[in-house]
């Protein structure tokens, strides 16, 4: 049942990729949407199904094949459901369907239609291979695929330069992260003995999660990082998550990424992958709390991106790089949260901005469409009369984003901050420090969402001036000259489901706080068997066997569900939340009402000239020394010398010895006779003596 | 009784006037002939010293050697009328057309 989940997409993206050139639009989409259907359809049922079990800890296995096994290294091909992985698939399922629901409407007219449902239909099967993954090296191939289609899409556009250049950049950076992991991976087989993820005695494997929870943490310091320990292999894998998830230093390539069609950044930029680096620290959560130092690295770099992030993102005027800028500034969100340990909340944070920023980059998508293909919010402004079902679903994105009380990613947002707040085992400053980096990006996002709004949605038109722009862009969009219009309906009813996930699936994860403690925090209880506690955090023990060794145990009780006082803390912390948002809000909206076309500051507005930066201080000095040394010196003068050397020696050896060629028959028989001779003067002299 | 050495010597000397033979003559014909006194002389040494030994097998190794021969004549012959043919002559120093 769970192959099938994979298997599904595989099969559409098989049919697609074969003979999709010869289908209609209508079958390419049936095809493609109903692969996804099947997938999400098998995912709900399990989950339902086995809900009690995966509540309790329960995990189901399903063995397909044994993929490799070499001495002691062994690698299955097969699934694992937890209460995680069971998450993952649902909310990836159900939004990738509403996703390719949108692209069927979004692509309609392309040429390469087939191509990019193919692809689209592979990412998924990429993308659930790594979450169902009940190995690392499995996990790593859907780490992989998901890279190739997210390459793939987005150079999907490849007569232009810009598209091909972007997924040439996302292709590259995404590899110096998956360097790190695999490395980590590697580490981990050594020093564990195995890269399965948890005991199974029913074939005999043993799991590195088990492993770790049986040694001791590393100590907190920098010299663990590079003591070739668990915080070695936790740095490592975080170096990956880096990559995927597009965090300070490697978070370069995503908004490059948004050259990809929009349906792309908002399935794979944006909703699911990703969020891969997450998943892959919240399914390593064990070796995280063994590893203290890289929580305090991945609570830093993440506090640090999502400000960065949140600040660039407040100065672009590509509709689409805000919501890149965004993401990433929300992806760190996600990371704050793992660092400070509480995983489940940043585990649910991905749940909600799953639906929400798809949400929004649909959105922004069916405005692009609907303005005939243009990104500029300066050409923009007053499309709320023009296209009343994208602009009130975007509201809904919009408050769900800013943490205004009562959508989904207030909930998300402010369990994250609470935590980071609370945090304990990271020295006394850090988590106010984390927790005021985290008010003020949330500050920020408030504000450059409201601005996104503002000047798409409101104020006065300023498209009919546009008429160089109508002109420059009539090659690549069709029926030009008309104002923006409403986009078909295949495209706003995912709008409108996704709008009703944003307003709803925060209330499967209420902080306990905000009740008082009364309802208790769902999502949490559900993740919980699935998920190590950090030292300091609350602890538990769980009913199955299987999984309480993955739980700290000598951490003492304590955490939100003991005491009223917690409850108190948390409920000033969330009315300081709601502050910020509202206040972000307003204060886009006085600004950005009035002067809608403010210029952002240059630094800002250049994203701190970070791409520069890298330009000039690794790209440039990598092209230098390709073309300098690696080419004209190494390949031109020494390995083509060294084999252009061995042709003229056997050319001089050759002219030498073509003089011996006399054609004289009489003189080859004296050479003959001579030889004959020689040997038998030899063997004369040695018998005689 | 004539004693081994008799053999061995006249044997020795044929087979010297041959190897020279092929060493001075230019004419193919010439050099062939003397190739065939030269397997002659090797044949008389096998024969001779079967005798000396008494073994066989040195006068069953003399009809391999007879067999090849006749056919290395058959072969050389053949080739040198073709030469003939073409070159109108039999100089093999002149026949040196593999050189340089």
């Amino acid at each position: 049942m769970l192959a099938a989940i994979i298997l599904a997409p595989l099969l559409g993206a098989a049919i697609l990729g074969m003979f999709g050139k010869r289908m209609g639009e209508r079958l390419i989409g049936l095809i493609a949407c109903s692969t996804v259907a099947i997938s999400a359809i098998l995912s709900f049922y399990l989950f339902f199904k086995h809900q009690a079990d995966l509540e309790h800890g329960q995990k189901i296995y399903e063995y397909l094949f044994t993929w490799i096994s070499v001495g002691t290294f062994r690698a299955d091909a097969s699934l694992l459901l937890d209460s995680l992985s069971a998450i993952y698939i649902l909310f990836i399922t159900f939004v990738a369907f509403w996703i390719h629901i949108f692209a069927t409407g979004y692509m309609r007219g392309d040429k390469g239609y087939w191509r990019f449902f193919a692809y689209m239909n592979f990412f998924m099967f990429s993308m659930l291979t790594l979450v169902l993954a009940d190995n690392f090296l499995l996990m790593f191939v859907g780490w992989e695929g998901v890279g190739l289609c997210s390459y793939l899409l987005i150079g999907y556009y490849f007569t232009k330069d810009f598209a091909t250049d972007a997924a040439k950049k996302a292709f590259i950076v995404n590899r110096i992260g998956d360097f790190g992991f695999a490395l980590g991976v590697m580490l981990l087989f050594l020093k564990a003995g195995t890269i399965f993820y948890f005991d199974d005695p029913g074939r005999g494997i043993h799991g590195a999660f088990d492993w770790v929870s049986g040694q001791a943490s590393d100590p907190l310091g920098s010299a663990a990082i590079f003591a070739g320990g668990i915080t070695t292999i936790a740095v490592l894998l975080f170096v990956g998550a880096t990559g995927k998830s597009a965090q300070i230093p490697l978070y370069v390539w995503l908004p490059d990424a948004m050259a990809g069609p929009t349906p792309v950044s908002a399935l794979i930029h944006a909703a699911t992958m990703v969020t891969a680096g997450v998943y892959m620290v919240a399914r390593a959560s064990s070796i995280y709390t063994h590893a203290p130092t890289a929580m305090l690295i991945m609570a830093i770099i993440g506090a640090a991106t999502a400000l960065f992030a949140a600040t660039i993102g407040l100065a672009q005027w590509d509709i689409k790089k805000v919501l890149a800028y965004s993401t990433i500034s929300q992806l760190g969100y996600m990371f704050l949260a793992c660092g400070v340990g509480a995983f489940s909340a940043g585990i649910f944070h991905v749940f909600t901005h799953a639906f929400f920023k798809a949400l929004l980059f649909l959105g922004s998508g069916s405005v692009i469409l609907g303005m005939h293909h243009e990104q500029d919010m300066k050409r923009m402004g007053g499309l709320k009369k023009y296209m009343p079902i994208t602009f009130a679903t975007m509201i809904v994105g919009w408050l769900a984003i800013s943490g205004v009380p009562l959508f989904s990613g207030f909930f998300s947002k402010d369990e994250i901050l609470y935590r980071a707040f609370i945090a304990a085992g990271l020295g006394t400053a850090w988590p106010t420090i984390l927790w005021g980096i985290g008010a003020i990006t949330a500050l920020i996002t408030a504000i450059y969402m409201t601005r996104l709004m503002v000047l798409t949605f409101w104020g006065k038109p300023r498209f009919s001036d546009n008429g160089e722009a109508a002109a420059a862009h009539s090659h690549d969009s069709h029926g030009h000259g008309g104002l923006p219009h409403e986009s078909p309906r295949s495209m706003t009813l995912p709008l409108v489901v996704l709008a009703a996930g944003a307003l709803l699936v925060g209330y499967l994860g209420i902080p306990e706080g905000l009740s008082g403690g009364k309802v208790p925090n769902y999502f949490e209880h559900f993740l919980k068997p699935s998920i190590a506690e950090s030292n300091a955090q609350h602890t538990e023990v769980a009913p199955n066997t299987r999984t309480d060794r993955s739980l700290q145990t000598e951490a003492p009780h304590q955490g939100p569900a003991t005491g009223a006082e917690d409850h108190s803390l948390e409920l000033t912390l969330t009315g300081v939340s709601i502050v910020i948002a509202l206040a972000g809000i307003g204060i886009g909206w006085l600004w950005f009402k009035r002067k809608p076309l403010w210029n952002p500051p240059g630094l800002l507005e250049d994203k701190y000239y970070v791409d520069e930066l890298y330009d000039a201080a690794i790209i440039e000095p990598i092209k230098d020394a390709s073309i300098n040394v690696f080419w004209k010196f190494i390949d031109v003068r020494i390995i083509d010398g060294a084999v252009n050397g061995a042709g003229q020696l056997a050319g001089l050896f050759g002219s030498g010895l073509r003089y011996l060629q006399s054609g004289l028959a009489r003189g080859y028989v004296a050479v003959v006779v001579l030889g004959a001779l020689l040997i038998i003067g030899y063997f004369v002299i040695k018998l005689s003596m | 009784m004539v004693p081994l050495s008799w053999y061995l010597a006249l044997s020795a000397l044929l087979f010297t006037i041959g190897a020279v033979g092929v060493f001075i003559k230019r004419n193919a014909i010439t050099i062939f002939l003397c190739i065939e006194l030269m397997l002659n002389a090797v044949n008389l040494t096998f024969v001779s010293l079967s005798g000396f030994f008494g073994d066989i097998g040195g006068q069953l190794f003399v009809f391999i050697v007879m067999t090849v021969a006749a056919a290395e004549a058959a072969v050389g012959l053949a080739i040198i009328i073709s030469i003939f043919r073409n070159r109108e002559s039999l100089n093999v120093d002149e026949i040196a057309t593999l050189k340089l």
